[in-house]
């Protein structure tokens, strides 16, 4: 992150994390009341994680289920306060920015989800939907907001036709489209896409992840791409960082992550991935299921599974750190003597 | 008892449902066989068919909807018209299912003990001792530790991952000749879906049990399955052996849904893409189902392609095999 010749971040997020208390059921309470000793669970779901995202980078986000990557997304979206850390927007802390500063912050950095269905008000219009934002932040007149609109739903591939109908009359695929659209309208920088093709089939998937590259080009939009499947990751994404357990374990320029995984556990991730020209594999797996957010293995959460592990590994955390230029990893092994 | 091996073969099967909307032609002319040993890959997109497929050849099709053409030919015999109490002896037996919810196998309210020992027992005449040691045995085959302890669990003590464990243990413990699996790795991360490959693919080795495989994930059925059937409409526009499918595949729909895998190889370029979406079943284009979509489509795609056969051990429904080496 420090090298020079690299723009300064768009947004950067400094040992940010999130805690979640799981407030207890009242069968629990009671329970305490009488003196057991159930307590409060603290997930803590982001841990210290270190995230910049420069200019025009399309950074991709992997990790397993519960591992903190929409936590990490919501936060980097303003829609969920950090309970530790700071967040430089454009260099400085959005703490200090005034009223007008953060409305503009928050239209400059959207969000869009895995589920377009859940997150499109079934009662509104597409033509509201998309039109809505734009015209109350005064992005455009009222009179221009048609014209606007029709012009959105073109660049996201929808028939401005369709603009007076309800989100239920279309198809998943683009339900999703007119989630980007309602999402582009208001001109942000950076978008979120938490998900975003998940629940697509594969033909309708590959026609979004189109469009996602063809706006980033067409509009020279930065994103933040969450997504389980590495696959989805790998094809659209610079960079890449992974995390496991609420930690980012490493990151680095796609290729170079690809071709040569530092972490033992990209390592393992990497080798499962099924991919198309592998056929009649072996699949074997890495030992253990994933331990739980709520109870993490002490020292490096990985260790349980990790093949390489020593006794250090289970009492003290390993810093991610720089292993080479652009590159960094959270491993012992990379300090010589474990 | 057919020779060669051959667990199942599907013919000319239609399942329609009767609604009052009008008749969802759900499976329309799908055949296939699998191997004993063998797995076959059952692919398409959502709503093409593949569990409704799945569900006719276990016998689990509810009214509206009906198997109402074909045979399905179980070690020979045809169970297409087979009445529900010869079902009820086959089923969990001799053919078993999972699901992608594996809590439409398991019970929440009894121990794991319980169901295990229930499902062995109500097809074999042992004692309960005998088969409480069978499923403690199929539990740590699927790699979960402590199986003596964890029978004294219930579902909801486990995680996804080791209840769709549970689930396949549960669907494998009779030694059923055929599984037919759907979508059990879909919900499940990378890292457990390789665990239960790696454990189904397994128990198939060592049981001789012929597995069918329902995925929309062709890189899944890349790694896992023998045969590939790709299914589009309610029918199978492509089936043939894994490699020669995925590498030559002759149907457009096939090469597109392969151009459309996002990979190493494609980073960062634009992606195949099939145009458009696929057609209500309620309301099917006469000819060609696939031809709205279709870079190949002319005339005579307005006439159904029957199937035919244009290399040995390939089967595809187009006028216009990609016959023509690719350029
Ligand atoms: N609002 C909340 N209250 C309590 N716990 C939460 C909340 N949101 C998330 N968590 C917990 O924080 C952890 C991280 O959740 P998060 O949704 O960020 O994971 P994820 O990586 O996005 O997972 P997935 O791939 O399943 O979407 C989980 O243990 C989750 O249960
Ligand atoms: N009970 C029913 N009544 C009416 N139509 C039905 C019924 N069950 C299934 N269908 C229809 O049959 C078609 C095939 O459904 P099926 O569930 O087999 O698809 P699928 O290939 O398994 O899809 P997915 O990948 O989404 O699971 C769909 O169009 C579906 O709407
Ligand atoms: S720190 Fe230790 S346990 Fe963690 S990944 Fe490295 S070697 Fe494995
Ligand atoms: S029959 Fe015609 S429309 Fe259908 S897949 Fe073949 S070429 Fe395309
Ligand atoms: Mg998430
Ligand atoms: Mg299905």
């Amino acid at each position: 992150m420090s090298d020079s010749a690299s723009p300064a971040p768009y947004i950067d997020l400094r040992r940010i994390g999130k805690r979640f208390v799981k407030s207890l059921d009242v069968a629990a309470r009671i329970a305490r009341h009488l003196g057991s000793s159930v307590r409060e669970e603290v997930v803590h779901a982001v841990d210290e994680v270190d995230l910049a995202i420069r200019p025009g980078e399309v950074v991709g986000l992997v990790g397993e289920s519960g591992c903190g990557k929409s936590t990490l997304g919501r936060m980097v979206a303003g829609i969920l306060e950090p309970s530790e850390g700071s967040y430089f927007y454009k260099g400085r802390d959005i703490r200090t920015l005034d009223a007008p500063e953060a409305r503009d912050m928050a239209l400059r950095i959207q969000m869009i989800f895995q589920d377009p269905f859940a997150s499109l008000n079934p009662r509104l219009r597409v033509k509201d939907i998309i039109g809505e934002a734009p015209r109350v932040h005064g992005l455009v007149g009222r009179a221009n907001v048609d014209a606007y609109v029709d012009d959105v739903m073109l660049r996201c591939g929808l028939d401005p036709e369709f603009k007076r109908r309800y989100p239920h009359q279309f198809s998943g695929g683009q339900r999703q489209r007119i989630g980007i659209a309602r999402a582009l309208a208001v001109n942000p920088d950076l978008i979120v896409c938490d998900e975003a093709v998940a629940a697509l089939d594969v033909s309708i998937q590959a026609q979004i992840l189109n469009l996602f590259m063809r706006l980033r080009e067409e509009l020279g939009l930065t994103y933040l791409f969450i997504s389980h499947d590495l696959g989805v990751v790998e094809h659209i994404s610079d960079r890449i960082v992974i995390m496991y357990l609420g930690r980012v374990v490493e990151s680095g320029p796609t290729e170079d992550l690809f071709d040569s995984p530092n972490h033992p556990y990209t390592q393992a991730l990497l080798q499962e991935v099924p991919r198309l020209d592998q056929r009649h594999a072996k699949f074997s797996a890495i030992k253990g299921e994933i331990p739980s957010p709520l109870d993490p293995p002490p020292g490096c959460h990985f260790h349980p599974r990790c093949p390489h592990a020593t006794a250090r590994c289970a009492e003290e955390r390993p810093i991610l750190r720089e292993i080479a230029p652009g590159r960094r990893s959270a491993c012992h092994l990379n300090e010589g003597a474990v | 008892m057919t020779g060669g091996g051959l667990t199942l073969a599907v013919e000319n099967l239609r399942t329609h449902f009767f609604t009052r909307a009008g008749v969802v032609r759900a499976v329309d002319d799908v055949s296939f066989s699998v191997d004993r040993g063998q797995v076959l890959g059952l692919v398409g997109e959502s709503g093409s068919g593949k569990t409704v497929t799945g569900f006719s050849v276990i016998g689990l099709v509810d009214p509206p909807g009906r198997v109402v053409d074909g045979r399905i030919l179980f070690n020979g015999r045809d169970l297409a018209a087979l009445p529900e109490a010869e079902w009820r002896k086959l089923r969990g037996a001799k053919i078993a299912m999972i699901f992608q919810d594996p809590m439409m196998t398991l019970n929440p309210v009894l121990r794991i003990e319980t169901q295990m020992v229930e499902a062995v027992l109500a097809h074999e005449n042992i004692g309960r001792e005998e088969a409480r040691k069978r499923a403690r045995d199929a539990l740590g085959q699927v790699g979960i530790p402590s199986p003596d302890e964890r029978l004294r669990a219930y579902p909801h003590q486990f995680s996804g991952g080791m209840r769709q464990r549970v689930a396949i243990a549960t669907a494998f413990i009779n030694r059923p000749d055929l599984v037919i699996a759907d979508e059990p790795t879909t919900a499940l991360d990378v890292t457990i879906q390789a665990q239960i490959l790696h454990e189904a693919q397994k128990l198939c080795r060592d049981t001789g049990t012929a597995l069918i495989w329902i995925t929309h994930d062709l890189t899944v059925v890349a790694g896992l399955a023998d045969h590939i059937c790709v299914m589009y409409a309610g029918r199978v526009v492509e089936a043939g052996e894994i490699d020669a499918v995925l590498d030559r595949p002759l149907h457009p729909y096939t090469s597109g849904l392969i151009g459309s895998v996002p990979s190493r190889n494609k980073r960062g370029r634009e992606l195949d893409q099939i145009p458009g979406m696929t057609p209500s079943l309620l309301n099917m284009p006469s000819g060609c189902a696939f031809r709205a979509r279709c870079g190949h489509a002319d005339a005579a795609c307005d006439s159904a392609p029957g199937i035919t056969a244009p290399m040995p051990a390939r089967a595809i429904r187009c006028h216009h095999p990609l016959l023509e080496p690719a350029v």
